[in-house]
């Protein structure tokens, strides 16, 4: 009895951040980002480095649903057709170490939204809030930012890539004393 | 300044390639008749540019489009001996698939985006630019531009350089002063437009279309006043008869392209809105006849299950008058194009001699792996044989002028095709072919590749991509990615061929002196024997050889030879925008194929002119 106690109690514990792995929000806050004060463009800063982000964006980051998600919106929004799955073309590739306006989080949500001067497209008005937030999670997870227990496992279509899962981060380059990504 | 071309004679241009392509035919029996000719081949180009044989003054030489240089100083004796005279760095680390011209004493150029233009005194070789135009082009464009921020090159007109503007303006430069004497806007990036070909001026017209076919965008080919700017007409690709000046001269030789509105008809309801058909290959012109020819590209959404019918006018070519821009011919080389196999591949306008007698063709290689010759005044299909690996079709009918597709090779969505030849970019993609009169023989700079393929769900968002498909290249049959071949078009076969590790992306120049040049995407710029292939001598360019090798007279009397280094393009964008080959999907398909480029070439962007020493 006192074994299949044991067993049973095991088994929930190894279940439980499974469940987390998907959780869902079914009703995301209207300010996705809750990047407080604007999105910052640079990794250095005057009078010190300001606090973490907070809301779905932080959230997006640790889960596998908004992942999928956003590898399923990846294609839709048509982000595959400049950035392939990763390897980049028309737009850089998004699966390697180099980030020209930044990886964290809401350096990313900040392109999407925003556009680039030399041909990333302002999404604004298009694509809705918490779906950027989801873009952003997968976009890190193709180059390993996320860390594999989040990230996708496989390809619905042809496999063209390894799985985001099995990527191992590729480190950014960071200035000295910007906060990790 | 050098005036304009002058027309060349119609009887002189075909009698005199007759008995070229004749001789070639019995160069093998008589060993005679081979200068011949060559003296045939040469009062030909006399008649074509009297005043000016030592120029090169349009991106493909000539009207006819053929790149074959009169000058007979370089010879198969002598360009072992070639060496380089003097270079220019553009500083500007993309693809350079552009062409220099010369008239007279002046070099001009134009480099990738931001496509600026230099004029060159060739009397002081080596010195500083006469003068530099900047048409600062806006940094946005570069995100439409599917295929690297390449430029084709420019032309020239009566004291006026005409290019193209990755942003969709074209603009003209007074050669006099390198100031703008206007600039007309033509598209719009926010649809996906953008412009980077070559203009051809033909009656003081400005010639010249929009890219954008992996954008969804409505292709068209427009001709602006050559003193002015001012738009005189536009011919769109798809939709009504009126936007594509379809009207009472269009006689089409095949009855599948007969009938009112098929720019509409031919597609699901308002798809021709975004149906492709860009343009933006080379233009070529026959004064004879007053027709200009061109290609269309891909229809839009290369997904073709989402595109049922014959999607016309795209994957086509289009004879029409300069004047008015009215539609003479259509031939459509691949109806409901399934591979992105755009027509726009150069059609090099020859006499030859077929069924016994001479007649007025053009040769045309295209994406879907068949080397055509074509009536030129009617469209009719003369022949159309493989010059590189197919299994997508079963060859072209010849009675009805169809191309015959593969059941099994068509892409499905949802299923992943594999083997697929050619691939995407085709048995020849962009790189201009080259034809001697001397031989009678066409020189083909081209891919071998296949490719696995999956169509998918596309969305169609104004300003971003639409294709719809999942799509990675292989080499071809040998393991060689290229080729750089030489085809008899009167037998239907090639007579030899180069292999290239990688797809052959430059251009080809032939010369008087025997020789033809290429360059390959590891460096290399070769000649090499036209009759035989052997390479004569090859030069190390430091990066990827994928422009158009040019050769003209200085002033000091000598034949030079120029080309761009400068790796990029479609095929070298894994370099020149830094790709991530472990996608095999990177640059739309080429990610694993040219995952050993890296290793073999770098960045770069500089002219380079040899001479003898």
């Amino acid at each position: 009895m006192r074994m299949h106690l044991l067993a049973l109690m095991s088994a929930a514990l190894m279940i439980a951040p499974a469940c987390k792995r998907e959780s869902r929000d079914l009703r995301p806050t209207q300010a996705v980002s809750k990047t407080e004060g604007g999105v910052v463009l640079s990794t250095l800063f005057a009078g010190g480095v300001p606090g973490a982000i907070t809301g779905t964006l932080k959230k997006d980051q640790e889960n596998a649903y908004a992942m999928n998600e956003g590898k399923r919106l990846f294609a839709a929004y048509n982000c595959t057709g400049c950035h392939a799955h990763g390897g980049g073309g028309i737009g850089p590739a998004l699966m390697d170490a180099k980030w020209i306006y930044g990886s964290a989080p809401e350096n990313i949500y900040a392109t999407i939204l925003e556009g680039r001067p030399n041909g990333m497209p302002s999404f604004r008005g298009k694509i809705p809030d918490f779906q950027v937030a989801q873009l952003v999670a997968y976009v890190r997870s193709m180059s390993g930012l996320t860390g594999g227990f989040w990230a996708p496992g496989r390809d619905d279509s042809m496999q063209v890539k390894p799985a985001e899962s099995t990527m191992t981060t590729q480190q950014p380059v960071r200035a000295q004393g910007a906060p990790a990504p | 300044m050098h005036e304009a071309l002058q027309p060349p004679s119609r009887n002189v241009l075909s009698s005199s390639f007759f008995s070229a392509a004749a001789c070639a035919l019995l160069a093998l029996a008589l060993a005679g008749c081979r200068e011949r000719a060559a003296v045939a081949a040469r009062a030909s180009a006399d008649a074509a540019s009297p005043a000016s044989d030592g120029d090169w003054p349009m991106v493909g030489k000539d009207y006819q489009n053929r790149r074959f240089s009169e000058l007979g100083e370089l010879t198969t004796k002598n360009v072992a001996r070639l060496k380089v005279a003097w270079t220019f760095s553009t500083g500007i680390p993309k693809g350079h698939e552009g062409a220099p011209l010369i008239i007279g004493d002046t070099l001009y150029l134009v480099t990738p985006f931001p496509n600026r233009a230099y004029a060159f005194d060739l009397r002081n070789p080596g010195g500083p630019p006469k003068w530099i135009y900047e048409p600062q082009p806006s940094a946005a464009a570069q995100g439409v531009a599917c295929c690297d921020v390449v430029n084709r090159g420019p032309a020239f007109w009566q004291g006026k350089l005409f290019f193209n503007t990755l942003d969709d303006y074209t603009v003209a430069v007074d050669t006099a002063t390198g100031k703008e004497a206007w600039r007309t806007r033509l598209g719009d990036i926010n649809q996906g437009e953008s412009m980077t070909m070559a203009p051809l001026v033909v009656k003081g017209k400005v010639l010249v279309g929009n890219s954008g076919g992996e954008f969804g965008v409505r292709g068209w080919l427009a001709a602006l006043d050559a003193d002015s700017g001012k738009l005189l007409w536009r011919a769109y690709s798809t939709g009504p008869d009126a936007d594509c000046l379809i009207g009472a001269d269009f006689h089409p030789y095949y009855e599948q392209d007969r009938g009112r509105d098929l720019g509409i008809h031919s597609w699901p309801p308002e798809h021709w809105r975004q149906g492709g058909g860009t343009v933006w290959g080379f233009v070529s012109y026959d004064p004879a006849l007053d027709l200009v020819y061109y290609g269309t590209a891909n229809p839009g959404v290369w997904n073709p299950e989402l595109r049922p019918g014959e999607n016309k006018w795209t994957a086509g070519i289009f004879a029409r008058r300069p004047d008015s821009g009215q539609a003479v011919w259509f031939y459509q080389w691949s109806p409901h194009d399934l591979y992105d196999h755009d027509g726009i591949n150069e059609d090099v306008l020859v006499d030859l001699p077929i069924g016994g007698r001479t007649r007025q063709v053009l040769g045309h290689a295209d994406r879907n792996g068949y080397f055509y010759l074509l009536d030129r005044t009617t469209g009719q299909v003369l022949s159309a044989k493989p010059f590189a690996p197919v299994n997508s079709s079963h060859g072209v009918n010849l009675e009805t002028g169809r191309l015959i597709p593969a059941e099994e090779k068509m892409p499905r969505q949802g299923r992943v095709v594999r083997d697929v030849c050619p691939s995407a970019p085709g048995a020849k993609d962009w790189q201009p072919m080259a034809f001697s009169p001397q031989t009678g023989w066409f020189y083909i700079p081209h891919n071998n590749l296949c490719e696995d393929i999956e169509a998918t769900d596309a969305s169609y968002i104004a300003g971003t991509p639409y294709v719809g498909v999942n799509v990675r290249y292989h080499a071809g049959p040998g393991g060689n990615r290229g080729a750089f071949t030489a085809w008899d078009p009167v037998a239907g076969k090639p007579m030899w061929s180069v292999s290239e590790t990688f797809p052959a992306w430059s251009g080809a120049l032939a010369t008087a002196g025997g020789l033809v040049f290429y360059g390959n995407m590891e460096g290399w710029f070769k000649a090499l024997d036209a009759r035989t292939g052997v390479v004569l001598w090859k030069f190390q360019t430091g990066s990827g050889v994928i422009g158009q090798p040019v050769s003209y007279r200085g002033p000091d009397g000598k034949q030079y030879v120029a080309v761009f280094s400068g790796v990029g393009g479609w095929a070298g964008s894994v370099v020149s925008g830094d790709l991530d080959t472990r996608d095999a999907t990177a640059a739309n398909g080429w990610g694993a194929v040219m995952k050993d480029l890296p290793g073999r070439t770098s960045k770069g962007g500089t002219l380079y002119v040899f001479a003898l020493p």
